[in-house]
C-alpha cells in the first residue's frame, strides 16, 4: 500500500507547488493520475519512486517511508520494489532490444545478471511480441515495439509496484490498446499495483482507481479517498 | 567484465566511426611529437656513429656535406672526383692509410662501391657466406642489397646504365656474386662492393674484347698498319669478365690518373691526423674532412627543424586535445537524458560516471597504445625508413 500524507513539494526557483494532505492506493490495484500538463502528475510519481524527495511530508510503500530513506537506500528501494515506464521509452540507441530490456541488470551491480535473467527477458519479449527483434536497435524499432521494450525492461525485476508515465502517450490507437492490454494482463496475472499517470481520458475505464488532478488546486491537491480506494 | 564496461563497450561500438575518429587524431597528436623525436635521435645516432667511426675524408673541392654522404652513406649524388694518385700520396706520408671510394654507379637501387680489401676490415664487415671479392669483375653483396636484389653467392648482378638513352655511355656489367655479407645495421648492408678497378670497368676505362691478332676476329680488323692493328665497330666487347676472357681486359691510361670520389684516411694517431689535416688545410686541389664535424654541423640543422617541427605539432595537438575535449563535454551533454533514465532505473551516481569515464578511458587507452606501437615501430623501422626518405 502507498501512502501519503502531508505532502508538499516546490521546485526551487519555480512557483509550481504540489501539496497533497492524503492519498493512499492499496496493493494490487490499477490507478491512473489524470490531469492537466503541469499539474503535478508526473512530479508525484517521482516522488512514490523516490526520484525526488518532497519538501516536507511523508511517502510510505508497504511499510517502507521513503521519505525517510538516504538517496543510496532509495536507490535500492527503486531497483528492488519499482518499475518504471516512461512516455518518450528512454531506451538507449546503442543497445540492441535484449540488451535494453536487460539494462537494469547492466548498471545496477546489486542485481546480478544470471542465465535465468536473460532467458527470462527473451520470454517476456516473447510474451509482448517482439521475441524475434531481440538483436534488433531501437531505431529499427516502431514507436509500439519500443513501448512494448519499456515495458519488459520495466517489469523484468517483477516489481511489485509499476510506474508508468503517460505510457501510451506516443503511441497511435491500435498500439496504444496492444500495449495497454500487455500492461494489464502483466498487472493481473503478477498482482502488481499500477499507478499510470495519463492525460488519455478514453483509457480511464480500465483503471480501478482515477485520482483527478483537476479537481483539485494545485496547493490544495486532496485524495479522493472514495475514488482512489474504490 | 562488468555491466558499466559493458554498456561502454557497446556505446563505442555502436559509435565506432566516431570513436575511430577520436583514437586516431588522439594517437597522431601523441606519436607526431614522440615518433619525430624518436625517429631523429635514432637516426642522429645511427648518422653520427658512421661519422665518428669514419676519422678523415678526402675529396675534391665543394660540398663536404656531399663528400660525406656519398662516401658514408653512399647516396646517389657524386660528388667530383679526384685522381686515384691522391691515395698513393696519402699512403707516402706514412701518417695514415688510405682507402679509395667510387661510389658513382648502382645496380638498380643498391651502390655499387668499388674500393680496396681494406674497407672490409675498417668497416668491421664479416662474410656471412663465400669469400671477398679476388679478381676483376666480382662481387660482394650487404645483406639488405643480396635480400633486395634476390642474388646469392654465384649468382650475378648488372650495373645499372646512368641513362637509358646514352647509347655512348657506360655499359652494363655483369658481374658475378662471390660472398654475401653479414647484416651490419649501416648502409653497407645495402652495397654492392666491388675492386675499384672493377668500378673503373664499368666507368668504361677498362675493358676487354675479342685478339684482334686471331683469325676468328678478323671482321673487326678495320685496318693493320705493321704491329699496330685498328678494330672497328663489329669487335665484340665483353660485359662479363670470366675466367676465359678476363686475360683480355686492360685499362688505358694511367691508373694513377683514375678517378675515386673519395678517399677515407685512418689515421696512425690523433698526432697523425692533426698533421694530415694541416698537410691537405690549403690544398687548392683536395679538402679533408671530419665526417663527425660534418654530420654535427648537418645534425644541428636538423634538430633545429625538428624543433620547430615538434614545436608546431605541440600547438596543434593542443588544438587538437582541445576540440577532442569539446567532443567529449558536448557528448557527456547530449547523454544527460541517458545519464538521467540510467539514474531512474537504479544506476547509481558512481556507476553512471564509470560508465562515461569508461568510454573516454577507452579511447585514451586505445590512443596511447596505438601512439606506443608506432613509436615502438619508429624505433625499429624509422631509421631504415629515414635512410628511404633522405635517399642516403
Amino acid at each position: 500500500m502507498i501512502r501519503i500524507e502531508e505532502l508538499l513539494f516546490t521546485y526551487p526557483d519555480s512557483d509550481f507547488r504540489l501539496s497533497v494532505a492524503e492519498l493512499s492506493v492499496h496493493t494490487g490495484t490499477t490507478n491512473a493520475f489524470v490531469g492537466a500538463s503541469g499539474s503535478g502528475k508526473t512530479t508525484l510519481l517521482n516522488l512514490i519512486a523516490g526520484i525526488l524527495l518532497p519538501t516536507s511530508g511523508r511517502v510510505e510503500t508497504d511499510g517502507t517511508v521513503i521519505t525517510g530513506l538516504s538517496d543510496r537506500e532509495r536507490r535500492a528501494f527503486r531497483v528492488s520494489r519499482v518499475g518504471l515506464v516512461f512516455q518518450e521509452f528512454e531506451l538507449l540507441e546503442y543497445l540492441n532490444v535484449l540488451d535494453n530490456i536487460l539494462l537494469p541488470y547492466r548498471i545496477n551491480p546489486a542485481l546480478p545478471l544470471e542465465p535465468a535473467v536473460a532467458r527470462r527477458a527473451a520470454s517476456l519479449a516473447e510474451r509482448v511480441g517482439i521475441g524475434d527483434k531481440l538483436k534488433r536497435f531501437p531505431k529499427h524499432l516502431s514507436q509500439g515495439e519500443r513501448q512494448r521494450v519499456a515495458v519488459c525492461r520495466a517489469v523484468l525485476t517483477d516489481p511489485p509496484l509499476l510506474l508508468t508515465d503517460e505510457p501510451t502517450g506516443n503511441l497511435d490507437p491500435v498500439n496504444r490498446e496492444k500495449v495497454l492490454d500487455i500492461l494489464f494482463d502483466y498487472v493481473h496475472e503478477s498482482g502488481t499495483t499500477l499507478v499510470s499517470v495519463t492525460h488519455d481520458r478514453e483509457i480511464l475505464g480500465r483503471f480501478e482507481n482515477v485520482v483527478d488532478f483537476r479537481v483539485f488546486h494545485q496547493s490544495e491537491l486532496a485524495a479522493d479517498d472514495a475514488g482512489a480506494d474504490r | 567484465m562488468s555491466g558499466a564496461s559493458y554498456l561502454a563497450g557497446r556505446y563505442l561500438a555502436f559509435h565506432r566511426w566516431k570513436a575511430a575518429l577520436l583514437v586516431t587524431a588522439l594517437t597522431l597528436i601523441l606519436f607526431i611529437p614522440i615518433g619525430l623525436r624518436v625517429l631523429v635521435r635514432q637516426s642522429s645516432e645511427q648518422l653520427s656513429s658512421r661519422a665518428q667511426a669514419t676519422p678523415l675524408l678526402l675529396g675534391a673541392p665543394g660540398s663536404p656535406t656531399e663528400l660525406v654522404l656519398n662516401s658514408l652513406y653512399f647516396s646517389s649524388d657524386v660528388p667530383a672526383v679526384v685522381s686515384f694518385a691522391e691515395s698513393g700520396a696519402v699512403a707516402e706520408t706514412g701518417l695514415a692509410t688510405p682507402i679509395p671510394l667510387y661510389v658513382r654507379f648502382r645496380v638498380r637501387d643498391q651502390p655499387i662501391v668499388g674500393t680496396t680489401p681494406e674497407y672490409f676490415s675498417f668497416r668491421d664487415l664479416r662474410m656471412a657466406e663465400g669469400r671477398p671479392p679476388a679478381i676483376l669483375g666480382e662481387a660482394v653483396l650487404g645483406a639488405a642489397a643480396a635480400r633486395s636484389l634476390g642474388v646469392g653467392v654465384g649468382g650475378h648482378v648488372v650495373s645499372s646504365p646512368e641513362s637509358v638513352f646514352d647509347i655512348a655511355g657506360v655499359y652494363p656489367l655483369r658481374m658475378e656474386v662471390t660472398g654475401i655479407l653479414e647484416f651490419a645495421d649501416t648502409p653497407d648492408d645495402d652495397a654492392v662492393f666491388v675492386d675499384i678497378k672493377t668500378a673503373w670497368v664499368i666507368e668504361g676505362l677498362g675493358h676487354g674484347h675479342q685478339d684482334l691478332s686471331r683469325p676468328e676476329a678478323a671482321p673487326g680488323v678495320l685496318k693493320r698498319e705493321g704491329n699496330v692493328v685498328i678494330g672497328n665497330a663489329a669487335v665484340v666487347q665483353y660485359n662479363e669478365i670470366t675466367s676465359d676472357n678476363i686475360d683480355t681486359f686492360h685499362f688505358h691510361g694511367d691508373p694513377a690518373a683514375f678517378p675515386v670520389t673519395a678517399i677515407i684516411a685512418v689515421p696512425n694517431d690523433d698526432k697523425a691526423s692533426a698533421l694530415l689535416q694541416g698537410r691537405y688545410q690549403d690544398s687548392a686541389t683536395l679538402q679533408i674532412v671530419r665526417p663527425e664535424t660534418v654530420m654535427a654541423e648537418l645534425l644541428g640543422t636538423v634538430f633545429t627543424v625538428e624543433r620547430f617541427v615538434v614545436a608546431g605539432a605541440g600547438i596543434v595537438g593542443l588544438a587538437t586535445f582541445a576540440t577532442v575535449l569539446l567532443v567529449f563535454l558536448l557528448s557527456l551533454r547530449q547523454r544527460e537524458r541517458e545519464r538521467e533514465t540510467l539514474g531512474r532505473i537504479g544506476g547509481s551516481p558512481g556507476a553512471i560516471r564509470f560508465l562515461m569515464g569508461s568510454e573516454i578511458a577507452f579511447v585514451l587507452s586505445m590512443a596511447v597504445a596505438l601512439a606506443a606501437l608506432l613509436t615502438w615501430l619508429a624505433s625499429r623501422y624509422g631509421s631504415e625508413a629515414a635512410r628511404v626518405i633522405v635517399g642516403i
